[in-house]
């Protein structure tokens, strides 16, 4: 495991104070560099773009099967399946267009706060109270018990928030309550980096969209969003962070949402934000000019998970009313 | 003892302003553009955006799939 160990002894000319001298005046620097780059809103340069025309967007699916609350969901690549999991402790794997279960497992704990669908299509990942990421290959025998070939990947010492493989089967990245995330070879279980600096738990990542996928976002309760190299608490604003502009460049709220947005997503093109909140709703912001643009009701309670499909010809949205929901 | 934690935290901190400060930044004017330019460039593949025909878009279609 990565930590690199460095001599803790002062250095020549170095105290803490210096140290801190140094970090205080670094702070001022780039406060005043990113105020420099403020010359304008993004909204105010939106201004001139074309009115987003009315959305046509309702539930086409409604998919019902787990017993409790539905925590997270991920589509597969080839566009119609998902799985998804629930605090009743099972993992479900549906066909997004017939809504058959093609697979179902049931894992050792309840509060199965995460899951994902390796590239392949052939495997799932999963965990969450067991404080582990397990790796599920998806069998064509349904006669075949998925979970006597589960592998055990990653290990954590608090609850697995989220996990996302990278560009492969290989490797795992995972987020947890225990502050951290890693990356994990999937076929060996080993750590292969860990990621410290959020100061409390965790509670969701997001891979940067590209082909050598070596950039990852993770959000925690310290309210950070932290961007790392490699590689949501429900806030009532939902925001956007420019990296090159290195500064927030817009703000989704509007006093009339009083409610927390747990989870977001972008519609293809960047244009639309889907936010899924504690209210029930689903919220669709325009990105660029920064309004609302419709409320999707539907569900009955809150909306834990929402994710665009791979072609975006669609969206998904999973709820603690038990059901996922398909929108297009 | 603690000291020495300090000492490797302080560092530790100092090192990732550095990489911070060092960063290459762009106007918030140049990157609304550029974010304006991508999602008018994508625009017309954005089923969401723009709507896709029934006939085209395998949720909006009643009839069952068949896997050929």
């Amino acid at each position: 495991a990565a930590a690199q160990s460095r001599p803790s002894a002062l250095q020549s000319g170095e105290s803490l104070a210096t140290l801190k001298n140094e970090s205080d005046s670094l702070k001022k620097k780039l406060e005043e560099e990113r105020a420099k780059l403020h010359d304008v809103e993004l909204n105010q340069v939106a201004e001139k773009v074309e009115l987003v025309s009315a959305l046509s967007i309702r539930t086409r699916r409604v998919l019902k099967g787990h017993g409790n609350k539905v925590l997270c969901m991920d589509w597969c690549k080839d566009k119609r399946r998902l799985v998804s999991s629930s605090q009743d402790g099972k993992v479900i794997v549906w066909d997004g267009y017939t809504l058959n279960k093609e697979h179902a497992v049931t894992m050792p704990c309840t509060w199965v706060m995460a899951c994902a669908y390796a590239p392949s299509g052939c495997a799932v990942a999963c965990g969450g109270l067991d404080n582990k990421c397990s790796v599920y290959p998806l069998s064509l025998d349904k006669n075949e018990n998925l979970a006597a070939k589960k592998k055990s990947v990653a290990m954590h010492t608090n609850y697995l928030s989220g996990c996302s493989f990278t560009n492969s089967d290989m490797q795992l990245l995972t987020s947890s309550g225990d502050g951290t995330c890693a990356l994990w070879d999937v076929e060996s279980g080993q750590l292969l980096q860990s990621f410290h600096g959020h100061t409390a738990d965790v509670l969701s990542l997001n891979l940067a969209p590209s082909e050598t996928g070596n950039t990852f976002v993770s959000g925690g309760c310290d309210k950070k969003a932290n961007v790392w190299d490699m590689l949501p608490c429900a806030s009532v604003s939902c925001r956007l962070y420019d990296l090159r502009a290195d500064r927030e460049v817009a703000v989704y709220q509007k006093d009339s949402i009083i409610f927390g947005a747990s989870s977001v997503d972008f519609s293809l093109s960047g244009r639309l934000l889907f936010a899924g909140y504690n209210d029930y709703t689903i919220n669709v912001w325009d990105v660029l000019k920064g309004n609302r643009i419709s409320v999707l009701f539907g569900h009955e309670n809150r909306v834990s998970c929402v994710k665009v499909s791979p072609d975006g010809t669609s969206f998904a949205s999973a709820s603690w009313d038990t059901s996922l929901r398909i929108w297009a | 003892m603690s000291t020495n934690n300090s000492i490797a935290q302080a560092r530790k901190l100092v090192e990732q302003l550095r990489i911070e400060a060092g960063m290459e930044r762009i106007k918030v004017s140049k990157a609304a553009s550029d974010l304006m330019s991508y999602c008018e460039q994508h625009a017309r593949s954005d089923a969401l955006l723009v709507g896709l025909p029934a006939s085209e878009n395998p949720f909006k279609d009643k009839k069952p799939c068949i896997i050929l």
